[in-house]
């Protein structure tokens, strides 16, 4: 078969915005392997999730009813039995911490060739992926071997699917093993609470890895204070334990969407990006002109940052 | 109680480089532990510091040439008591070693030394695959749990109980059963730098060579199944407009942008 199976994502009651990506890149998949789209909503409340995800291009969804919260036991028996069920040519799934926790299982379980955090694709008769490797200086071109494959795909990449859809909503009665489920969620936690709400804030200057040292750290609080800004950091800073988990722009921190961002001594990975892209203005200080964030910079300074910043704080004391 | 590490040499590649068909010149490409991976040893160093009993052994392993020795004495220095190192020179022909590939070759070490608990990297900083812990853990028939930011130990129980970090500033509270596979996550400690003392003992400690065959796993059918058919800088999409100068007239430049977006008072 030429089917694409692709697994919707959910957390705590919401489906998770990257379930319409997949269901984009799913379409594009499944048009140029001359096959159907397939959707698999798996645990908590299913029926309402494939509602949620029910958008033009999609031709099935697949509801498995087991389970509240994801959990990777139950995500990789439902989806190998899916797999088994509807036998489809590619199995597409999100490049999300979530994504992570079961598509390498899943593919080591079905023999499928796996290709990870997938950018772009191209079907010429076999499947072309295309990943950044090396920190995202490099693009390698991937072609995969064999008619099947399983891939995860980098969020945000492809847009969302938003027009609403028909497709027929079915429940799959997975026979799930609950003596092969070894791990159990027992809850959540917000880490991001504390002093300040970056979120909240129109002026951020944000510092990342080129400030090397701790000590270092008070001449960009000295810049933020003279600006009148609010501090915030790539995650390097936040992992060094030199400035607390709230103030962390990106994926796995915060989103912040201010009139202006300075980015300081910020290379720009791509899950730094996640969190910032959305600022009116960007501003890069870096002192190399290939780093990514002059990808999404308005504004750039290519000099090194322990001239210029002392250079700004003075003009503003 | 056993813990095994794995760790990779991470290809850390310069700023300014150039592309000779599908290879990047060695002459711009030097060889670190791999982040992630440092933050794994540090978190089994921790554990076996942390067991009064002492009877916590941290036994490192890695895929790779006799370069990656050094890669895997650092993981001795700081403190792990055994190393083995995986290679066949076949191995060196393979275009991407994929996270399919790497966890049959770590099943067989695994199969060897027999670990409780099995600490790996969420990913490599070069390859960036960030799945070969969980394709280890299925290949080899453990439990797991991938991107693992907080982790309490309970041996006697046969439990980890982790942190894993999601997106948005949450994490999922989650209870393994041992053996288990966990993919550590940058920020779960702080990795310490090796001593002078643990570095001149890493090179007293064990280091096991060991192909592929002797543990068991068959190269000839360890099929890659992925092939690089072109590698090339992403093109910029920058239409960054710069402010040239020196320091001062580009702090200048940035100050008259700042009170033109109204954020500073001029």
């Amino acid at each position: 078969m030429s089917d694409v199976l692709t697994v919707a994502e959910h957390r705590q009651g919401e489906l998770r915005p990257v379930s319409h990506e997949l269901v984009t890149a799913g379409r594009e998949l499944a048009d140029a392997s001359g096959g159907d789209l397939h959707v698999a909503v798996i645990s908590g409340d299913v029926d309402a999730y494939a509602e949620a995800v029910n958008r033009a291009g999609v031709d099935a969804i697949h509801t498995v009813d087991h389970g509240e919260e994801f959990n990777h036991d139950i995500y990789s028996q439902a989806v190998e039995q899916l797999y088994a069920e509807l036998d489809p040519q590619y199995l597409v799934m999100p490049h999300t911490v979530n994504g992570l926790d079961y598509a390498p299982a899943v593919a080591t379980s079905l023999d499928l060739p796996l290709a990870t955090d997938v950018i772009d694709f191209s079907h010429n008769g076999s499947l072309s992926v295309t990943r950044e490797t090396y920190g995202g200086k490099v693009e390698a071109a991937i072609e995969i071997e064999g008619d099947n494959a399983a891939v995860t795909l980098r969020p945000t990449e492809w847009e969302q699917a938003t027009e609403a859809g028909d497709a027929a909503v079915e429940a799959f009665d997975a026979a799930i093993d609950e003596d092969a489920v070894g791990s159990t969620v027992t809850g959540f936690e917000e880490v991001a609470g504390g002093d300040v709400d970056i979120s909240e804030a129109d002026f951020i200057v944000s510092i990342g890895r080129g400030i090397e040292e701790e000590e270092n750290l008070d001449m960009v609080w000295d810049l933020a204070d003279a600006l009148g800004a609010t501090l915030a950091s790539s995650r390097p800073i936040v992992d060094n334990g030199w400035l607390p988990q709230n103030r962390q722009v990106g994926q796995s921190g915060k989103v912040v969407t201010p009139d202006v961002y300075i980015a300081i001594g910020i290379s720009g990975a791509v899950q730094h990006l996640a969190g910032m892209s959305g600022a009116d203005t960007i501003v890069a200080i870096n002192e190399d002109p290939d780093a990514p964030i002059f990808d999404v910079a308005d504004y750039g300074i290519v000099g090194d940052l322990f001239e210029v910043v002392p250079e700004l704080t003075e003009l503003f004391e | 109680m056993r813990v095994l590490v794995t760790v990779k040499e991470d290809e850390v590649v310069d700023d300014e480089f150039e592309i000779d068909g599908l290879d990047i010149g060695e002459q711009y490409v030097s060889y670190e532990l791999n982040e992630w991976d440092d933050y794994a040893v540090e978190e089994a160093v921790q554990l076996s510091e942390a067991d009064e009993d002492d009877e916590v052994e941290v036994v490192t392993a890695t895929i790779g040439p006799e370069r990656s020795e050094e890669t895997i004495r650092q993981a001795l220095a700081k403190g792990a008591d055994r190393a083995v190192r995986v290679w066949d020179d076949d191995l060196a022909e393979v275009d991407v070693l994929d996270p399919t590939m790497k966890a049959q070759l770590l099943a067989g070490v695994v199969e060897e030394v027999e670990p409780d608990l099995v600490l790996t990297g969420v990913q490599g900083g070069d390859d960036a695959f960030g799945a070969t812990g969980v394709a280890l853990a299925e290949t080899v028939d453990y439990q797991w749990a991938a991107v693992v930011n907080d982790l309490d130990l309970d041996a006697d129980a046969g439990v980890a109980s982790v942190h894993r970090e999601l997106e948005g500033g949450v994490e999922e509270l989650t209870d393994v059963d041992l053996p288990a596979v966990l993919s550590i996550q940058t920020g779960i400690n702080e990795p310490r730098y090796a001593s002078l003392r643990g570095i001149r003992q890493a090179q007293s400690k064990p280091l096991d060579v060991h192909t592929p065959d002797e543990l068991g796993v068959d190269v000839a059918e360890l099929e890659g199944k992925l092939t690089l058919t072109s590698i090339a800088e992403p093109e910029s999409e920058s239409d960054t407009t710069l402010f040239e100068g020196d320091a001062g007239e580009q702090a200048e430049r940035l100050s008259d942008l700042l009170e033109d977006e109204g954020v500073v008072e001029g």
